[in-house]
């Protein structure tokens, strides 16, 4: 066990290293940083300047070793706009993008789960053709279009739900300020976590469907009925649990997908966390924000792959994680 | 989030002095200033947190008109001094007095700042009289003295004076990184900062102790929050979670104008959309009749209808109604055949293959204007490659004129004709920065003369037909292709009087904003 986290954690090492060479080989793409520090009718000679003071003007080795030398003390660089260290800047948002998928995962976990198995008891039924009918839509639609129109419906027409922001925040530890305190916060998540879950939901649906339906096949689940097992016994303690092992796994790939995902939520509804801080961070070519961004999210992936590699060791005590680290 | 000791002690004195329920406002823009620090980044976000924190000597009527503020009166003392007298017993945040000494101080800042150095390029000096007098000094006669003014902002040098605990020079001037003055603010203005979270929000609370007793401002507490997405600014609008949104983008003024509880307010705006032929990478745009035919193929009026909606004016020069060069006689020009027929005078009538670019994120729908633009042009057999990226990519390559016809919008820092010439037609010219945006490489020995004698004239009639003349030129020759000036458009709650606070340089004046 202890190896194989020692492992993980080079494996991490590594993918962080790849990613931060990958992110500074492209930042040159982004565009000119100095273009979003100055005003429009500044001369190019107090420009160069300033990229000079940057080290902007060095070559691509030296600009990457001095950032992999600070990367060793733990400073990635500085950002342009928040002139603040940008580890602490993406720091400060992350509470707002876990508590968002957060939100989007108890909605996702709450819904799927009931749906997925009634799906598959009655797959005939009115209701089941309903909600698969709905699932097609939710997978089919962008997040982006999906927020808007919510907002349009349940803010602008309805006047339910307010349309931006985190509303108020109730202060916990350091950096972490809750939306889960106050009503006022509750009403501001719930729409992003709808909008955010939308994408997922309806896959995770038609999975646990799918791999129930496959249960219900299986000779265990017939023997179980022929003995006169109370059926929601059956569906709920024995089937439901073996078909949990795959959800398992695309469910810790998808909480990966899911922080991309928050990017254009966070956008649409001006969520004050990470995933809106990265769009705005390469629209304004803030580039020492946007590789530490890459880094950090490269960091959760890893984290997250691990912390799922874990749970599956729990759930199916076959899966020897000492040699799947091997 | 960061409170100031004399900003809590400004708030009970507020809070101790009124009677009535506090009145908040609630505004957002597209983007929020990126620093407190007046003098970092020349910027539209900037100058409106400059006229909320702080007051300019003078400042721009909703009809272009000057108005004093922190200086009372000016007269001229001789060619090269102007004397302004400063308004008496005006206090900053701090508690401090404002006097000329703050406004020397200042200057002296504005002088090393990049951004601003350049407008106060001809300023040589601030000559302190006594507290409430001073001359604004420059080395040749110059008529946009009080233009010029208006980004005048008297900081509280008292506060910036010091070292900090971690002994930083609390004056710094930080274009990239933290500063005392990038955080902390004292000025003259109508509001105090009382919270700030960089890209989430920030709270002005009205300043006690404000001048500017006449104002019939009766905004007790703004708080300003960026949205950047166009449909969540006007849904927030709309749902009543925001009093004041800006811009409102072409898609929603009907929407916005139509809906009950809401007001859209409109102006027409300065910054003109332009296309630049460039001389040195496409032999044909030499000849003037053929940037001729460009112009009379391209049908701004048609683009100002369909793709801006009605939500621009039609140009055919680069300074708008209201400025000294504006010369009406100067009318759009389309006409296919016409465009045709210069073509074909030109030894031009099979046409030829052209690049373009333009950017997709920096105009109101500028690749829109661009795919329209091209398809224009192959009506006279020029057939455009275009390509349209974000902002963030196309100014480089604008730097390196990377396009045979490249889009450039601009606005004149000085609300004067002469800086459209300086930069986007002047003969290119590193030495002097003339003709920084001159991506066509147009080069007209005679415009330049008229441009630099306009800018040592101060007879206001010579110097408006100097300019006339300089934008009959341009129109002849066909220097660049005009297409119109964006318009502006705010949204306000109905009962919050946005109308009477906005201008053409869209900086609302909130201070003297009125709520019922």
């Amino acid at each position: 066990m202890l190896a194989y986290l020692v492992k993980r954690l080079f494996q991490a090492i590594a993918v962080m290293f790849v990613i931060s060479v990958i992110g500074f080989a492209i930042q040159d793409n982004l565009g000119d940083p100095l273009r979003e520090l100055v005003g429009q009718s500044v001369s190019e000679e107090v420009r160069q300047q300033l990229r000079d003071e940057l080290g902007l003007n060095d070559s691509f080795a030296k600009q990457y070793l001095r950032f992999l030398g600070n990367a060793l003390q733990g400073d990635l660089g500085t950002s342009y706009f928040f002139k603040e260290p940008a580890l602490d800047v993406i720091l400060k948002k992350l509470p707002a993008t876990l508590e968002l998928v957060l939100g989007a995962t108890i909605i996702i976990v709450g819904l799927s789960v009931p749906l997925g198995v009634y799906t598959a008891i009655k797959p005939n039924s009115i209701i089941s053709r309903i909600i698969m009918g709905l699932s097609i839509i939710g997978i089919s639609i962008p997040v982006f279009l999906t927020a808007i129109l919510m907002i349009f419906v349940f803010s602008v027409e309805l006047g339910w739900l307010p349309s931006f922001g985190r509303g108020d925040v109730v202060h916990v530890w350091g950096y972490w300020d809750t939306n889960f305190a106050t009503l006022d916060g509750w009403e501001h998540i719930l729409l992003p976590s709808i909008a955010l879950a939308s994408i997922m939901l309806p896959l995770f649906v038609r999975l646990i469907r799918a791999e129930m339906m496959e249960v219900l096949e299986s000779e265990y689940v017939k023997y179980a009925k022929a003995k006169g097992i109370h059926p929601g016994r059956i569906y709920f303690v024995h089937a439901l649990k073996n078909t949990l092992l795959p959800v398992i796994t695309v469910g810790g790939v998808q909480i990966g997908t899911m922080v991309a995902y928050t990017i254009l939520t966070e956008t649409v509804f001006q969520w004050p966390g990470m995933g809106f801080m990265f769009l705005e961070a390469i629209n304004r070519v803030d580039t020492p924000l946007v590789v530490a961004y890459l880094i950090v999210v490269g960091f959760i992936f890893v984290v997250t792959n691990t912390i799922v590699d874990l749970i599956y060791g729990l759930v199916n005590p076959t899966v020897n994680l000492a040699r799947m680290g091997a | 989030m960061k409170f100031f000791g004399y900003t809590i002690a400004a708030c009970a004195l507020a809070i101790g002095g009124a009677a009535h329920a506090e009145t908040t406002v609630k505004v957002a823009y597209d983007a929020d200033p990126v620093s407190l620090d007046p003098h970092e980044q020349l910027s539209g976000g900037t100058l409106q947190l400059s006229h909320m924190v702080f007051d300019p000597l003078v400042r721009w009527t909703q009809d272009l008109q000057f108005e004093p503020r922190l200086a009372e009166s000016w007269e001229q003392v001789d060619a090269l001094t102007t004397r302004f007298h400063l308004r008496d017993g005006v206090k900053f945040h701090s508690g401090n007095e404002m006097t000329a000494h703050d406004v020397d101080w200042t200057f002296d800042r504005l002088k090393e700042s990049p951004d601003f150095k350049g407008i106060f390029a001809l300023f040589t000096d601030v000559k302190v009289i006594d507290d409430d007098t001073f001359d604004l000094i420059t080395s040749e006669p110059y008529p946009l003295v009080l233009h010029t003014a208006t980004y005048i902002f008297p900081m509280d040098s008292a506060f910036y004076t010091g070292t900090t605990a971690e002994g930083k020079d609390k004056a710094e001037l930080v274009k990239h990184g933290d500063s005392f003055a990038s955080r902390n603010v004292s000025g003259t203005g109508p509001y105090v900062i009382s919270e700030r979270e960089q890209g989430v929000k920030v709270v002005f609370d009205r300043f006690g102790g404000y001048w500017d007793s006449a104002s019939k401002g009766n905004v007790d507490k703004i708080i300003l929050t960026p949205i950047k997405e166009d449909p969540t600014r006007v849904a927030a609008l709309l749902s009543g979670d925001v009093d004041f949104i800006a811009p409102v983008p072409p898609t929603d003024l009907k929407r916005v104008g139509e809906n009950d509880g809401t007001n859209l307010i409109t102006m027409p705006g300065t910054r003109i959309i332009t296309f630049q032929m460039n001389q040195n990478r496409v032999e044909a745009f030499k000849d003037a009749r053929v940037r001729m035919a460009i112009d009379y193929a391209v049908n701004n009026a048609g683009i100002v209808e369909r793709i801006m909606r009605g939500f621009g004016t039609v140009g055919a020069q680069a300074s708008p109604a209201g400025y000294l060069g504006y010369d009406e006689s100067l009318t759009p020009r389309y006409d296919v055949e016409k465009a045709k027929a210069l073509m074909a005078e030109a030894g031009y009538a099979d046409g030829f293959e052209i690049t373009m670019m333009a950017p997709n994120n920096r105009y109101v729908n500028d690749d829109k204007i661009a795919q329209a633009v091209a398809s224009m042009l192959s009506k006279i057999n020029i057939k455009v490659d275009l390509q349209t990226m974000p902002k963030a990519q196309y100014w480089p390559k604008f730097d390196e004129r990377a396009a045979d016809m490249m889009m450039i919008g601009w606005h004149s820092d000085t609300e004067d004709s002469a800086n459209f010439h300086q930069f986007l037609s002047a003969c290119p010219d590193d030495a002097t920065g003339n003709g920084q945006y001159n991506s066509g490489g147009y080069c007209n020995a005679e415009a330049d003369a008229l441009m630099n004698a306009s800018n040592s004239e101060t007879d206001p009639e010579k110097r408006a037909n100097m300019l006339r003349q300089l934008e009959g030129i341009l129109y002849n020759e066909a220097a660049f292709i005009p297409l119109h000036w964006q318009n502006l458009a705010w949204g306000a709650r109905s009962g919050v009087h946005a109308e009477d606070i906005v201008n053409a340089l869209n900086f609302p004046y909130f201070g003297d904003l009125v709520v019922d």
